[in-house]
């Protein structure tokens, strides 16, 4: 269940398909990662996708942080959600790699979450979400 | 040194805060020790055989008197008096206790340091040249750039969770201090026709299966280097090994994949990484730049009076030669004979800190050997600096000696250890505890790990030693042939293990041999590598 | 004998289980038998302990012996800083460990 969401445009009900259905000839416009799946094979399809879901089987497990980043950069707009093992140490990363919205398997204290996203007032990499790094604000 | 603006402190400070939240959770029981330990660990907090311990970033190795001083107060105040410096630069303090951490880097933040990615599976302290800015033979200084990767590291949101820790090192020389190949990114600064850049290797690393790195590009311009490094990153990131942590470091990706298939990746996903605008600007690396222009050195005389003999010993072995006229690099040896490799009283600390603050532009270097570097001090104050260390018990003259052991903690203090490493780093320099002795053995790089992890730089060592768990009893591998440095090789293990005696007596051994066979100028790993090990093997093991 | 060990989650400090509670001596841990599991699983649930784990002891007169050479370091402390371990004043408490 979407606990999280920091998007404006309505939830996609569609069910999210694996991304060897979508591959194969499916018109659905979710679809959903694990780990070892290949984010750029969906890089064609970008326009057609209103949800991508990226699966944290295990927390420790940082692949779909870069899954995220790709898509992002490629210039995907759809929503991003973080699935699974999603603990509210992790959730500001998450944001900062494109994650829009959030399906923790566990519940997550709303206000915890909001102190983790408020902790960090700069940051000093660039990444998939509109914070400016620090060389920037330094340099005009 | 670089000094924080408001940005860096805000971001130390919300990192406090951030870890007080966090141990608070997990005293009050709303974290288990599953969930809390990787997030301690992210912020150096292990939980060690004694009680906790917290290593502190010592970034690139560089410090001023002021943060000596402070990690003097916490040896004090929080710990037991003492602290341990480590083969990554940084200090590891034995005794902390949970409920006083956050206290301890809040005083910690006050100064500028902190605790931020000293481990867990995300990129670890930068290393460096403990002579950046004083070697002759650097064509840069590479601070600056160890600062930038020291930024752009720091949480890092993609690379937080990686296979496993990564670990960079920046040098600017021909001769490598820094062990540079020996880490999962070894960056080398280079001229090209006068432009800057850096030589990268990738895949090097101890632990249990060490390989040295190879080079994946001869050249990356300088201004293209934190997007190669991206790149470099999020390959391993998306296709390293996570089925088998043994597996899961970098080397091993370099390793199964080949090093030319790794550059393929790297230099494909380089092409879109460097159209993100990841690189700072000029600008910035100017900024950074600027606080680690070289100090103000005066016009002084380059004559030393050599005429107290025991100074004159210090001299020749610890002293080097500094770029400036008139200065030059001291070594403070942290190897007493008998004495815990790396270990420092919270007197001795603040001894140095006041010593980098009178004589050496209030600067000082850990060096990965375990020692302390005093980087630019006028060759007329050698004397009055060697006489204050020499009260403190700081001079010995064994730089590079048989008695400058490298040691990780051991079993003494380590939960992951199989077996002592300081117990037999001090018998080894106490039979050796004759100066004339070891100086006649010359340059001997002798280096010791409690367990396979590698910590104490075995592989590394011309003579390295491993201690295993043999059905519950210390036992000590040998290995010869290793070299961290521009020569760099990985060790062989010579034949069955040893107790701990044994071991003594078969270095003793290894160095009877050596002499007998050397050569010329031939140091120790020369003479092996030319004549092979069956003759020592015949003579220990005969 | 079966014996329980762990840390103060609070101090780090190394603590055995005495068969009421936990004290920082090896000398007052008692045998658990086959009740390890549950006390561990019941203390570490109250915050009492950290990380704890059973480990085989040997008894003697001085009291439980760990049978590994880790749990013996912890019991006593570094071997290399006589001053830092529980025994300060016995310069053969080290031979205790080996």
């Amino acid at each position: 269940m979407v606990e999280f969401r920091y998007r404006t445009d309505e939830v996609n009900e569609q069910p999210s398909v694996t991304l060897d259905s979508f591959l194969d000839q499916s018109n659905s416009t979710a679809v959903r990662l694990e780990p070892d799946d290949d984010a750029r094979a969906l890089l064609p399809f970008l326009d057609r996708l209103a949800l991508i879901e990226i699966a944290f089987p295990k927390y420790r497990d940082g692949r779909g942080y870069s899954s995220a980043r790709i898509l992002r950069e490629a210039g995907y707009k759809g929503e991003l959600r973080a699935q699974g093992d999603v603990l509210v140490d992790q959730i500001a990363f998450m944001r900062r790699c494109g994650f829009d919205s959030f399906a923790p398997e566990g519940s997550l204290n709303p206000a915890d979450v909001d102190a983790a996203f408020a902790r960090y007032d700069h940051v000093y990499q660039g990444a998939a979400d509109a914070a400016v790094p620090v060389w920037k604000l330094r340099h005009g | 040194m670089y000094q924080y603006d408001t940005y860096d402190q805000a971001i130390v400070d919300a990192r406090v805060e951030e870890f007080r939240d966090q141990v608070r959770r997990r005293l009050s029981g709303e974290m288990t020790e599953d969930q809390f330990k990787p997030l301690r660990l992210m912020n150096g907090l292990y939980l060690q055989l004694h009680a906790y311990m917290l290593r502190v970033a010592i970034p690139y190795g560089t410090l001023d008197s002021r943060q000596m001083h402070l990690l003097g107060h916490i040896a004090r105040k929080y710990d037991r008096g003492y602290g341990h410096f480590t083969t990554r630069q940084n200090i590891q303090y034995n005794w902390i206790k949970l409920e006083e951490c956050a206290d301890l880097l809040a005083e910690l933040a006050q100064v500028e340091m902190h605790a931020i990615q000293t481990s867990g599976n995300c990129i670890r302290n930068i290393s460096s040249d403990q002579y950046a800015g004083a070697a002759a033979d650097e064509v840069a200084d590479p601070r600056p750039w160890a600062e930038l990767l020291r930024q752009w590291s720091t949480f890092h949101p993609e690379f937080s969770y990686l296979p496993r820790k990564f670990k960079i090192a920046v040098i600017a020389s021909p001769e490598d201090r820094a062990a540079m190949r020996l880490h999962d990114i070894g960056i080398e600064l280079v001229k090209q026709d006068g432009v800057l850049g850096g030589r990268v290797f990738v895949g090097g690393g101890m632990g249990r299966t060490p390989m040295t790195a190879p080079e994946i590009n001869p050249f990356v311009r300088a201004e293209d280097l934190l997007s190669y490094v991206e790149a470099c990153l999020r390959v391993y990131n998306r296709y390293g090994r996570r089925d088998n942590i043994y597996k899961a470091r970098i080397k091993i990706l370099v390793h199964e994949i080949g090093a030319d298939e790794y550059r393929r990746q790297v230099t494909q996903e380089f092409a879109h990484v460097k159209t993100l605008g990841i690189d700072p600007p000029l600008a910035e690396f100017d900024r950074i730049s600027a606080f680690f222009a070289p100090p103000a050195f005066e016009t002084v005389s380059d004559d030393i009076d050599r005429s107290d003999p025991d100074f004159a010993v210090w001299l020749d072995q610890n002293v080097k030669p500094h770029k400036q006229a008139g200065y030059a690099i001291v070594n403070i040896s942290l190897k007493p004979i008998g004495g815990i490799p790396g270990d420092a009283s919270a007197d001795q600390i603040d001894v140095m800190a006041d010593l980098a603050k009178q004589y050496s532009f209030d600067e000082l270097r850990v060096t990965h050997a375990q020692n302390i570097v005093l980087p630019h001090v006028a060759k007329r104050d050698l004397y009055a600096v060697w006489q204050r260390l020499n009260v403190a018990e700081l001079a010995d003259a064994n730089l590079d000696l048989i008695s400058d052991i490298i040691a990780c903690p051991g079993l003494d203090y380590c939960s992951l250890a199989n077996a002592r490493s300081i117990p037999v780093a001090q018998k080894i320099a106490t039979r050796f505890a004759d100066m004339e002795r070891q100086r006649d053995l010359g340059e001997l790089k002798l280096k010791i790990s409690g367990c396979i992890n590698a910590c104490g730089h075995h592989h590394a060592g011309h003579i390295g030693i491993l201690g295993v768990d043999r059905k519950g009893v210390e036992n000590y591998q040998l290995t010869f042939g290793g070299s961290g440095a521009e020569d760099v090789s990985i060790g062989k293990i010579i034949g069955p293990g040893f107790s701990e005696d044994g071991v003594v007596d078969a270095v003793e051994k290894a160095t009877e041999v050596y002499k007998s066979l050397r050569e010329g100028d031939e140091r120790f790993l020369d003479t092996y590598r030319r004549v092979g090990l069956e003759p020592f093997k015949e003579a220990i093991y005969g | 004998m079966k014996i329980l060990t762990g840390n103060d989650l609070a101090s780090g400090a190394v603590t055995w289980w005495t068969g009421q509670g936990w004290s920082i001596h090896v000398e007052d841990a008692a045998d658990v038998g086959e009740q390890g599991e549950a006390i561990l699983h019941a203390e570490e649930g109250a915050r009492r302990v950290n990380a704890p784990y059973i480990i085989d002891a040997i008894a003697t007169p001085e009291g439980p012996r760990p049978a590994h050479i880790k749990d013996r370091v912890r019991a006593l402390g570094p071997t290399v800083r006589p001053d830092l371990t529980l025994k300060p004043a016995d310069p053969t408490a080290g031979e205790w460990v080996i």
